[in-house]
């Protein structure tokens, strides 16, 4: 006990000096953990957001679907297999029909996808429901998001002309209204989309019982092999991908700022570490004549560094529960249009702090701490203690 | 006890200590045969850089010599490991040293506390001990002072009560009077004197204050790294 002891000793008896380096690589214990927990947060409120309101359980897509080329739309469609049926049926799966089309807002021409769904559905957090019910002037009920809003100029009650090809290759057209301008932080079921009830597209297009793609429910049971008429299934991995692929990209920049944080808590560390050795020679010349070897005064000045990492733990703890519990209770507002920075996070970001995260920081703050304590020491083993007693260093 | 072969407690044969300074060497021991008994309260005198502290710190197990031998609680110093030689000055040597070399952050207590906590006394025993030794220098009432609350004086007690709490076969002392005043020097060599009658523990000083060499009942002078005299006197008059 005599080395943590005096370790511990010496470390309080420098009074201010080292409340001030426990104070700054509290600093960066806090601000790493809030920044990664940011991170963490962006990417878990992404990941629900995206599950909620595009992915539910994962999708049976028609096999001549593909998100990526709009081309392909023509022909991705086709009679939803009978088992998906079944589960749509039992409000287990909700089948989407996507088709090309047009909106001619005050005379413009915008393209864009119509995706007809069942306004009963409750699988994706939609509000399909307002599609349920026809306008009085007899028009296609039109659910929009914000960002289709903003890009077509449109709001809620507008009537706006909808045109598409149907099955046979005939252009149509109707009048439209905006029954809900919805507020979504999923840009990939609002950027360039409208949505409009299942049926009554497949009625103007002449796909009766088609969709190009069924959502299901989250944790609905898959139907069996060969049930599924060829249609692809695409889990939530799939559709995260690009999410994770996003999240990574971010998390190198996150780990440049994590690496400048850690780097002056422990340039801090490494300069009060040098100067202590050098300014306590003597006091380790009278610990060799006591009977410490060098080892043990190797031990003690790089407890005592180590020290500072675990103090340091302990101030942040005592600001920072408190400081990131409020921000994750209450979150971060973020600032005008969020879609900068490609995530679907809302208005306000809330940080997650695992038990990893913490944990691992805790650990890799005082490995850090410690190899930088130890570095320092290293000039100790050299020393001899009658030069150390005379306050030189050998 | 451990001694030599001819019953001394400290033996030096033809010891010499020699630094390399650039091209040169410097001879700071130039050859000293010494023994010393259990009990001694003696003293190495001489000018600055006769070797006093040199050889002092060869005796010490701090250093080694670069020829010849020096045995001490029959070991022999020049053979002895890193860890051999911390052993033997824990178990065997206190130091006293001209700046006192207290611990600052700990209290009078903690510092003559601290050489036994390094032998593995039990809580109970250190407590008797280092009280007793507090006892010894007159500073029990100060036990719980740190030492930047001390004079010089005091400082220099708690660093002899903290030499002889283990109670070492040698204490090494080297300038130990040197920032103390008269009446201060006085009275830590008494206590030493004291401390040397009561508990037998072999004194060894490296000192050039003519007060110190008062207390003395064996004199060795040192020029130039050999032992010019080595006489023995009555000791305090």
């Amino acid at each position: 006990m005599t080395i943590p002891k005096l370790a511990l000793k010496n470390l309080l008896g420098a009074g201010l000096r080292t409340w001030l380096n426990v104070f700054v690589l509290s600093l960066s214990f806090v601000l790493i953990v809030f920044s990664q927990g940011l991170l963490e947060g962006m990417n878990t409120q992404a990941e629900e957001a995206m599950v909620a309101s595009e992915i539910g359980g994962g999708h049976y897509q028609h096999p001549g679907y593909d998100a990526y080329d709009p081309l392909s739309l023509i022909d991705a469609h086709g009679p939803v297999p009978e088992a998906l049926a079944v589960l749509a049926a039992s409000g287990k799966a909700a089948p989407v029909l996507v088709i090309q089309g047009t909106i001619y807002p005050q005379g413009r021409l915008v393209p864009v996808l119509i995706k007809g769904i069942d306004p009963t559905q409750a699988i994706l957090n939609i509000p399909t429901s307002l599609l349920g019910a026809t306008p009085a002037g007899g028009e296609i009920p039109l659910l929009l998001g914000e960002r289709m809003a903003k890009l077509s100029g449109l709001k809620t009650g507008d009537g706006v002309t909808l045109q598409w090809r149907d099955s046979r290759g005939t252009f149509d057209a109707r009048d439209a209204v905006v029954v809900r301008v919805m507020k979504t932080s999923v840009q990939t079921i609002d950027q360039g989309q409208v949505w409009v009830p299942l049926n009554r597209l497949r009625e103007l297009t002449v796909m009766p019982g088609e969709a190009t793609f069924a959502v299901l429910a989250q944790g609905a049971a898959r139907p069996a092999d060969g049930a599924d008429g060829g249609w692809v299934f695409r889990d939530r991995d799939y559709f995260l991908a690009d999410l994770q692929a996003m999240v990574e990209s971010k998390s190198v920049g996150s780990s440049i700022l994590f690496a400048i944080f850690l780097a002056l808590a422990m340039l801090a560390i490494f300069d009060t570490q040098v100067l202590s050795i050098f300014h306590r020679r003597r006091e380790m010349g009278t610990l060799m004549a006591l009977g410490f070897t060098r080892g043990k005064v190797i031990g003690l000045f790089t407890l005592e560094g180590m020290l500072n990492g675990v103090l340091a733990v302990l101030v942040a703890a005592l600001y920072g529960v408190p400081l990131l519990s409020w921000m994750a209770r209450n979150g971060w507002a973020l600032p005008g249009d969020t879609d900068s920075f490609g995530f679907a996070i809302g208005e306000r970001l809330f940080p997650a702090y695992g038990f990893k995260l913490v944990a691992g920081t805790t650990l890799l703050v005082l490995m850090a701490t410690t190899v930088v304590s130890f570095l320092p020491t290293r000039r100790i083993a050299r020393l001899k203690p009658t030069d150390a007693l005379r306050g030189r260093l050998t | 006890m451990t001694h030599t072969a001819c019953g001394a407690l400290i033996e030096t044969r033809d010891l010499k200590k020699i630094y390399p300074m650039g091209l040169h060497k410097i001879e700071a021991l130039a050859g000293i045969t010494l023994s010393f008994a259990e009990g001694e309260f003696a003293g190495l005198v001489g000018p600055s850089g006769s070797g006093k502290t040199t050889l002092l710190n060869i005796l010490g197990s701090l250093d080694a010599p670069t020829e010849g031998s020096a045995v001490v609680m029959g070991q022999r110093i020049e053979a002895l490991s890193h860890k051999e030689a911390a052993r033997l000055r824990n178990r065997h040597i206190g130091f006293i040293f001209q700046t006192f070399n207290l611990l600052p952050v700990y209290t009078v207590y903690e510092n003559v506390e601290f050489a036994l906590l390094l032998l593995g006394d039990p809580p109970a025993v250190r407590r008797r001990k280092v009280m007793a030794a507090l006892e010894w220098v007159h500073l029990a009432d100060r036990a719980k002072s740190k030492p930047a609350q001390l004079s010089g004086g005091q400082s220099q007690r708690v660093a002899i009560a903290r030499a002889v709490v283990k109670e070492p076969n040698i204490v090494l002392a080297d300038e130990p009077t040197a920032n103390l005043d008269a009446e201060n020097s006085h009275n830590i060599l008494q206590t030493m004197e004291r401390l040397n009658r009561d508990l037998g523990t072999t004194f060894l000083f490296a000192t050039h204050d003519p007060k110190v060499m008062q207390y003395l009942r064996r004199k060795i002078t040192l020029v130039d790294g050999r032992v010019e005299t080595d006489e023995v006197q009555g000791g305090r008059p």
